[in-house]
Formats: C-alpha cells, sequence, structure tokens
C-alpha cells in the first residue's frame, strides 16, 4: 500500500522547471530511494511533497489524501517530516530543546508524559544525545548534528519522513552510521524517503528507488534491480569499467 | 495488487520508457520529434494513444541493432522473431532483462500449479527464438528441475517422460498431440506416467484441443502467450479458472486498436492486442502491433488476481498461419502469386496438417484472358511460382495451376485440414 504517491508532478523555481511530470510512490513501511546527479531534481521533489514549493502540475497523494496545495504545516499534522540537507539544528538551542521542538506539532494532541517517552526512545536509539542532552546544538559533531537531525523529525511520529542527503559532508563512519540508524527505522514501521548522493550506500539500505534525470524519472525498480542496472553502475558509480 | 496502485506503477513505468526510449533510441526520438511531442507530454496513460503505432517494419527498418535503448556491451543475450520475410526482428536483453523475464515465467509457470518439486521437460528448441530459454530460465528461477528436450524424436520424449516421471510438459499444442500419439504408439498409458500440468502455446489452439490433449496425456493444459519482440513466452497465461489469460500488466500496457484503421477501441472491443512495454532495458517498445486478434477484459478474475485478461488469440490479424514453425501470410503469398506474369494473384492456400509433416498445396489460376500457346509455358509458370514460394517461405510447397475461374470467388483464401 502506498503511502505517498506522485502523480505527473511539476514544480519549479521561476522560469526555471525542475520537476517535468514526475511520477513515483513510496510503500508503507518502506526505504524509498531517489538517486540523480546534481540538479536532477532530487531536492525538489521532497520541497514539493512538503509545499515548499509550488506544484504547477500533477498531483501528490498522502495517506490516500489528495494534498497538492497543502500548506507545509497541515501535511506536518499529516505526519510528514523533513529533514532538510545538513540536518539545520538550532545552534543556539540545547539537544533536548531542539528535540522538544520536533513535537511542537503534537501539540495538545499528545500528553506531556507521552513526549517524555518519545525523547528517552531518542536518546535510546541515539545514546550520544543523551550525553550531549544539555550541550548547544552547534558543538556537536557533523555526525551528531545529522542525528539530532533525524531524533528531532521523529519527535513529531511522522509516518512519513523525507532524509534529504542525510551523509552529505560526513567523514565515512559517520555516514556509515547515519545510514545504519536510517536502515533501522524501517525496524519501527516509519516509512522513509530518502535522498542520497552515495548511491552505493542508499541502495544498500533502501527497498526501491528510482533514477531522476534532469527533472524526470529515467528508472525506476527494486534496489537489487538498480545496483545491477549498468546505466546506474556507469553513471553513479563509477564502476563500469571493472574487469577489463 | 489493487487497479489503483497498478495504474500509478504503471505511469511510473511509462514514463521512465518513454524518457529512456526518447533519449535513447534515435527511431523514437525521431518519431517524437516530428510530432512534436516531448516525454514531458505523458502525463497520463492516455497520452500514449498520442504516439503512432510500431510496426514490425519499423523493428525490420531498424535491423539489426537499431532499436536497442543501452550500447551493445550492455547485452547479454540477443534472440530473433520468425519472419517469412525480410529480416527478422532482433531482440536484446541485459542481464536486468534477463532476471525480469525469468521472474515472469517463473511467476506464470507457478499460478499454473507448477513448483520446485516439478520436472519440466521443456520440448521448445533453445535456440534463437525465445521460447526455449524463457521457459528454461523461468522454470530454474522456480526451482524446478529442468530437462531441455527440445523438439525431435517424439518416442524420445516419450522414454523420457516415462523413466524421469516428468510432471509437466511445455511446448506446442501441436506437439503435445504428437507427443500423444507417440505414447500410445508405444503401448502406454497415460496413467503410467507423472504428468499433471501442460503449458501450451506459440500456436492458436482451441477449447476442442484443450479437452484432447487433456483426456489423451492425462494433464491440465495451460495456455500461455507471448511474442519474441516482447521477451518470450511471458506476456499472459492462464490462471486455474481458465478464463482468459491474465496480462502481465506490471510489464505490458495493453491497448486493442482497429487492425485496419489502427484507432483505439474500448475494453471489451475485439481487436488487434498493442504492447508498450514498461521495465525492458535494451528493448523497450512503444505502441507495437502485435497482430494477434482478441479481447481484454478487465473484470475481476474469480482467483483473485487483479490483472485483466485476454481471450485467447483466435486469429492473426493478417489471417497468418504457422507452418513448421513458419509464418505464412496469404497477402504476401498473394503477392508472391501475382508476380509471375500470366498469373492471377488470386489462389487459395491449403494446408494439410494430417500427417507429422505438415505440407502446403497453393492452388493458383491463370489470369483471366490468358491463353498460352503451349504447355511448355504452363510447366514453366508453375516452376517458376514454385520456385518463388520454397524460396520465400524455406519449405517444399505444392502448386496446382488451373484455368482462370478455377478458384471458386469469395471461398477463404486459406484451408487447414487435419
Amino acid at each position: 500500500m502506498s503511502l505517498l504517491r506522485l502523480s505527473s508532478v511539476r514544480a519549479g523555481y521561476g522560469g526555471l522547471q525542475a520537476l517535468r511530470g514526475v511520477s513515483l510512490h513510496a510503500s508503507e513501511g518502506e526505504i524509498t530511494a531517489l538517486l540523480g546527479a546534481n540538479g536532477a531534481g532530487k531536492t525538489t521533489v521532497l520541497n514539493a511533497v512538503c509545499g515548499l514549493v509550488p506544484i504547477a502540475g500533477g498531483d501528490v497523494f498522502f495517506a490516500g489524501e489528495r494534498v497538492t496545495g497543502y500548506p507545509t504545516e497541515r501535511l506536518v499534522r499529516m505526519g510528514l517530516a523533513q529533514v532538510p540537507e545538513g540536518g539545520k539544528v538550532f545552534g543556539e538551542l540545547s539537544v533536548r530543546d531542539n528535540l522538544l521542538l520536533g513535537a511542537y506539532s503534537r501539540r495538545g494532541r499528545s500528553s506531556r508524559a507521552e513526549v517524555r517517552d518519545d525523547l528517552e526512545e531518542m536518546c535510546r536509539m541515539f545514546p550520544v544525545l543523551r550525553e550531549a542532552s544539555s550541550r548547544r546544538g552547534d558543538t556537536l559533531s557533523g555526525g551528531e548534528q545529522q542525528m539530532l537531525a533525524i531524533a528531532r523529525a521523529l519527535m513529531s511520529r511522522p509516518r512519513l519522513l523525507l532524509l534529504d542527503e542525510p551523509s552529505i559532508g560526513l567523514a565515512p563512519m559517520a555516514a556509515a552510521e547515519v545510514l545504519r540508524q536510517v536502515a533501522a527505522l524501517r525496524e519501527l514501521g516509519t516509512t522513509v524517503l530518502l535522498v542520497e548522493q552515495n548511491v552505493a550506500a542508499a541502495l544498500q539500505i533502501a527497498d526501491r528507488g528510482y533514477v531522476l534525470e534532469v527533472g524526470q524519472v529515467v528508472l525506476e525498480g527494486t534496489a537489487a534491480e538498480l545496483l545491477a542496472s549498468r546505466d546506474v553502475r556507469r553513471a553513479y558509480l563509477g564502476r563500469d569499467y571493472e574487469g577489463i | 495488487m489493487p487497479r489503483t496502485e497498478l495504474r500509478q506503477l504503471q505511469l511510473e513505468r511509462l514514463q521512465a520508457t518513454v524518457n529512456r526510449a526518447y533519449r535513447n533510441v534515435a527511431f523514437y526520438r525521431q518519431r517524437f520529434d516530428e510530432l512534436k511531442l516531448s516525454p514531458e507530454d505523458f502525463q497520463s496513460l492516455d497520452d500514449l494513444g498520442r504516439l503512432p503505432l510500431t510496426g514490425k517494419d519499423d523493428l525490420r527498418a531498424g535491423y539489426p541493432y537499431g532499436l536497442f535503448a543501452v550500447p551493445l556491451r550492455e547485452v547479454v543475450r540477443i534472440h530473433m522473431s520468425a519472419g517469412t520475410t525480410g529480416s527478422p526482428s532482433v531482440v536484446g536483453f541485459t542481464a536486468n532483462d534477463v532476471r525480469h523475464l525469468a521472474a515472469l515465467v517463473a511467476r506464470n509457470l507457478s499460478a499454473a500449479g507448477v513448483t520446485a518439486d516439478d520436472v519440466i521437460q521443456i520440448s521448445f528448441e533453445p535456440g534463437i527464438f525465445t521460447a526455449g530459454f524463457g521457459f528454461h530460465y523461468g522454470a530454474e528461477a522456480l526451482g524446478a528441475s529442468v530437462m531441455p528436450l527440445g523438439y525431435g524424436n517424439p518416442e524420445r520424449q516419450v522414454r523420457v517422460m516415462r523413466d524421469f516421471r516428468t510432471t509437466v510438459l511445455v511446448g506446442t499444442p501441436d506437439y503435445a498431440l504428437t507427443i500423444a500419439g507417440a505414447m500410445e504408439d508405444a503401448g502406454l498409458d497415460p496413467h503410467e506416467l507423472s504428468l499433471r500440468v501442460g503449458i501450451f502455446g506459440g500456436e492458436p489452439w482451441d477449447e476442442s484441443v484443450r479437452q484432447t490433449v487433456e483426456n489423451r496425456l492425462q494433464l491440465r493444459a495451460f495456455d500461455c502467450y507471448g511474442l519474441a519482440e516482447l521477451g518470450g513466452p511471458s506476456v499472459s497465461f492462464e490462471c486455474p479458472q481458465h478464463s482468459g489469460l491474465h496480462i502481465a500488466e506490471d510489464q505490458f500496457l495493453v491497448e486493442t486498436v482497429d487492425p485496419v484503421t489502427g484507432e483505439p477501441l474500448t475494453a471489451g472491443e475485439e481487436g488487434e492486442l498493442v504492447f508498450t512495454t514498461l521495465a525492458k532495458e535494451a528493448f523497450p517498445l512503444l505502441r507495437f502491433r502485435s497482430g494477434d486478434i482478441s479481447r481484454i477484459d478487465e473484470t475481476p478474475c474469480p482467483c483473485g488476481r487483479t490483472h485483466a485478461r485476454m481471450a485467447r488469440v483466435s486469429r492473426h490479424a493478417d489471417d497468418r498461419v504457422v507452418v513448421r514453425g513458419v509464418c505464412i501470410v496469404p497477402s504476401q503469398i498473394e503477392a508472391l502469386v501475382g508476380s509471375v506474369p500470366g498469373l492471377s494473384p488470386a489462389c487459395r492456400i491449403v494446408v494439410d496438417r494430417s500427417s507429422l509433416l505438415e505440407r502446403i498445396e497453393v492452388h493458383v489460376q491463370l489470369a483471366p484472358g490468358t491463353v498460352p500457346d503451349r504447355v511448355g509455358r504452363l510447366i514453366q509458370m508453375e516452376a517458376e511460382v514454385r520456385r518463388k514460394l520454397e524460396e520465400t517461405l524455406g519449405l517444399p510447397v505444392d502448386v496446382k495451376l488451373g484455368a482462370p475461374g478455377t478458384l471458386p470467388a469469395g471461398a477463404p483464401a486459406l484451408e487447414e485440414t487435419s
């Protein structure tokens, strides 16, 4: 059952059309990867889903409801959360306050006890956050900030998590740890739409994926199929000439 | 999969296929550009109708590699279709295409109740045509024990069937009857064999043939349908309901069109099947004319599968028949006959299937007003038309020459006896 569905979505910035009829879906409980070169439109897909970029054509459906043109705050209340590229944690706030802000959309719907339980759950999932609980956000390392950003998004109890390049700019060890945590989200039943420039790593943890080229989908398949596709290997893995 | 989700998947795959075909296949790019179409114009499944149909002639014009969408070094296998005139269609497969085909055939086999425990005897030739390898890879993907026997000596087929306790026979319905004959000649009772399922295709067959095969071999016979151009024996298959063949709609978009005008028909109307591939990497086809006449039924099947069903193919759009694996199209035969001076293009083709070796007889007549001056000239004409036919078909042909008006007007150009 698909939780998110895009049907021939067009979107752009000013005169530039970044998405030229993109159709894709994210199935409940799965990790769906969006792959492609810089400027292919991956981030624009996430922003169009969240209502951060106006949709010029086509439709977005979330949990069976047509949500095209819904304002972002309404989508967040419906269960959408985005982790933007680089995490964008609040540097002057403590780690704990960052996490509590993540639960802002739940005010009036969840009790303080529930939020406290979730905070505890996040600290269990990401032990580094417990240790750093009272530190300012900007004192964390890049990998820790990324985890904080993911945990902050999870505090809204999203049904769908949109992750934009969670491993970018991180040291290899930190990148691997972040992606390991993303893979673990599947166990929680969270549906993930993942934009990731590290194609090989993304396909290791994803169930399915799409390859975008200049605003259009050119390949769709299971992660295994995409890993085996010579198109993907040639364009993004640089492995086409192995064995020669 | 519910049909709304199927529609979404089809749209996603159609757009990806159109985008790749436009980027990588000069033939399609030229077509789009001529019509001032862009891949962006395909915003819904209905937009597909804006594209012209792709015919076998287009494939021939691209012979051999013109319609491939990947460089040849990414192609791991090449097959051909059987054809009577001109170049055959050439079909390429990437490693992913081969895996897809195997998975699809495995799915079709399992719908017929075939499992990893079965011993499958494949009597399609594992060769340049797609059926042999298609079933072979599919059966292996299912985990069954596969015996690629191919055609050949029916006595050996029966012996293997008995000794190896074959449970599933795959082949043409015609050949299944030949095997049944060999079994009876050997004095074997079908109950002494372990056969339980037969998967038959490659030529049109009907319910009476099904009953005959089922009775004589004591198995359940399933129809399957495929085209070399679409990758092989994987396009549609019967479920145990035996009420039409489920089309693999996650892999192919199907339409029916008027075989003469090419205009789209509504679901349920009888017409020529037109297919668009949705998951092919090496050889994507947009709106390919199959030449086969059928009907599409989108109503739910009692078996629970949501994929639409097509009626069993009763005939080809151009009335072709298959004799010993060679397609024979009456209009092409008429053109050949008419090219001999003094002969009328009208002719009657008689296919004799009564013996194991099928024979073709072509009855021709002198053009009205032709008065040959001597008997020798008649013999020459007969020999000339025979030579032309045999050269084209690659089969021996008997020619019977008659006076003008010998052929009854309005009689069918094609007759089959068995």
